[in-house]
């Protein structure tokens, strides 16, 4: 069995974000990146099923973006992926879902991969699109939003999150690809004997313009801050005066302090 | 300009969300068509044309078949644009129509604005403005971001026939689990988010509720890391509540959990960033360490 995990590289969240030169994404300035959560769960479902297969299964991990990735890279090594393709494209960030996927996809193409995991969606972006768009590209049956997983006989049982809790089961042969929600596992620290063995797997450097063919089909006109809806009021200063003040609104504001 | 609007239907019912979308038709000046895998004795109130395909054949979740559905709605209305709500249906079904077409697609869109779509990125604290390149595109709109409005009228109805067969089988729904602490009935809840740091740390969170006589509530990772059950999450995924006073600890305000409480009474949020998207519903929000912030309140509240 063949196995590849995509994973995005994202900013630290808690972060502030300004925009770069162009006004269209953000400046890395003074930015920490980290792998985009979604993905450490589709990494660590990769891993349990070739765990449970008795290691037979090949995991690559790929990943699309600046020199900056290898980082995201190693650490999915470190957690069990036996080897890793770098698509190198500093200008990563501009290109559209469309685009990504049709990267990922013509990588895939004649790799015959059974399954694919992608995150549900990028952390920094959000468009949940690239994973679903990858499986029409290649027509593999696809199923989004997992936050259950078996695998037996070359047939996967999907445990599909819906709203308000409801959870629906469905079944895809494989080839297939999943997108992996919050939740779905609990994603492993890698150890040190593993960070240190991760060192001597195989990355792939590939240049973007071997892989990408197709045009993007929208584009970004800007990034900027919301426009400020909040009205609400901002305390910041010495914990002890902050108490003081919030008790004082909450008894002018409220009816739960008497 | 034209629209087709992608309504949902999901346990033998109609989904009151789907009226949402006439909300952005409206905004957007456009003429809309209804598209609708769903049964003719549960019609919406609309009194245009609805695309509709019978659920008893083609099943509620049924992705290959409802794309190919959708894909022939297109051919006989020939929209600008195909909105979905961004919801679990629409972000699994929206990409397959696009790619199919080999058009644009924006997702969760928040805002109409001149010269595109606004969305949220970066967790929801900044927006990007997006423009599709395509003639015809894909939308999916965020839940909640456009006002439900009801056309009235009884449809005209076209019906359409499945066509191939399905990738995916369905086998059924699992309910939600049992509710142990019904939050909804809660006056005052006090809620742990992924701040707190460790779970050790769900006792300072826990001791803050119990100093207002309230109930905990947590954000989704506080419950996927197993540090509190998921009877206490709100949000999408967990329970909708509408308090006298929310008090949120460490939540950065992703839309999810802001679904499940933005309509409490009064919203008291701590957090050590200024900018954090929570701030957009907080009547007050407090910048500081919730771990020297949140014990010297519930001495406070104690004394
Ligand atoms: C389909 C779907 C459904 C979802 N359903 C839900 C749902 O029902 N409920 C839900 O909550 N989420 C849900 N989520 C997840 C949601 O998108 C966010 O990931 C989640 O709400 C983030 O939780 P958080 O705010 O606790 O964590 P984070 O976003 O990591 O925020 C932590 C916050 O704590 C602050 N902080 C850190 N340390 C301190 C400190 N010492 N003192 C003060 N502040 C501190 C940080 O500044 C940050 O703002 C869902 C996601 C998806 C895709
Ligand atoms: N630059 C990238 N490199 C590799 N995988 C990606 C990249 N961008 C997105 N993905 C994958 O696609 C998923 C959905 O991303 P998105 O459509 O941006 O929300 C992510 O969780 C990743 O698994």
């Amino acid at each position: 069995m063949k196995i590849l995990v995509c994973i995005k590289q994202v900013p630290d969240l808690e972060s502030r974000f300004k925009p770069d030169a162009a006004g269209v994404w953000f400046s890395e300035a003074d930015l920490a990146f980290r792998v985009n959560e979604y993905d450490e769960y589709a990494i660590e479902q990769a891993v349990k099923l070739k765990e449970q297969l008795g290691n037979e299964p090949e995991i690559t991990v790929l990943s699309i973006g600046p020199d900056r990735v290898l980082e995201a890279i190693k650490k999915a090594l470190a957690m069990g992926c036996d080897r890793a393709v770098h698509v190198q494209d500093s200008a990563a960030h501009l290109k559209d879902p469309w685009q990504i996927a049709s990267i990922i996809a013509t990588h895939a193409k004649d790799q015959a991969y059974d399954v694919i995991f992608t995150g549900m969606q990028s952390q920094d972006r959000g468009s949940a699109q690239v994973g679903v768009t990858v499986a029409e590209q290649l027509g593999y049956a696809c199923a989004t939003t997992l936050v259950g997983f078996a695998y037996e006989g070359g047939a996967i049982t999907a445990k599909l999150e819906l709203e308000g809790g409801i959870k629906g089961v469905a079944k895809l042969k494989t080839p297939a690809l999943v997108t992996c929600q919050l939740g779905l596992n609990t994603p492993r620290y890698p150890t040190l004997p593993n960070i240190m063995k991760a060192k001597k797997k195989e990355i792939a450097g590939v240049p973007v313009a071997d892989l990408l063919k197709e045009e993007a089909l929208g584009k970004t006109v800007s990034f900027h801050p919301p426009a400020k809806k909040g009205s609400g009021l901002i305390l910041e200063g010495d914990v002890s005066d902050l108490v003081e003040k919030v008790i004082g609104i909450l008894k002018d504001k409220t009816a739960v302090l008497r | 300009m034209k629209t087709l609007l992608i309504g949902e239907y999901r346990q033998g019912k109609l989904l009151d969300t789907t009226y949402e979308l006439f909300g952005f038709a409206g905004q957007l000046g456009a003429e809309t068509a209804l598209f609708l895998v769903g049964t003719d004795s549960q019609l919406p109130a609309y009194g245009g044309t609805l695309y509709l395909a019978d659920v008893a054949v083609c099943g509620e979740y049924s992705p290959e078949l409802h794309k190919q559905l959708v894909l022939e709605a297109i051919k006989k209305e020939n929209p600008d644009q195909i909105v979905f709500l961004h919801s679990s249906y629409g972000w699994d079904l929206a990409p397959r129509v696009a790619a199919s077409l080999k058009v644009a697609q924006v997702s969760e869109v928040v805002a109409i604005q001149e010269g595109g779509y606004e969305v949220g990125c970066c967790n929801a604290k900044m927006r990007r403005t997006l423009k599709p390149a395509t003639a015809q595109s894909v939308i999916t709109i965020q839940a909640g971001a456009f006002e439900g409005v009801q056309p009235g009228g009884a449809p005209q109805i076209v019906k359409l026939a499945p066509a191939g067969a399905s990738n995916v089988e369905f086998l059924g729904y699992e309910p939600a689990e049992e509710k142990g602490v019904d939050l909804a009935k809660a006056e005052i809840i006090v809620s742990a988010g992924r701040g707190i740091g460790k779970k050790d740390n769900v006792g300072i969170i826990a001791a803050l509720a119990k100093a207002f006589g309230g109930e905990l509530g947590a954000s989704r990772p506080v419950v996927d890391a197993e540090w509190v059950s998921h009877d206490h999450q709100v949000g999408t995924t967990g329970q909708t509540v509408s308090p006298k006073l929310y008090v949120a600890c460490g939540i950065s305000g992703a839309i999810q959990h802001l679904a499940g409480m933005k309509k409490s009474e009064f919203i008291l949020a701590i957090n050590k960033d200024k900018d954090a998207p929570i701030g957009e519903v907080a009547d007050v929000l407090v910048v500081a360490d919730l771990l020297q912030f949140v014990p010297a309140l519930t001495a406070r509240l104690s004394q």
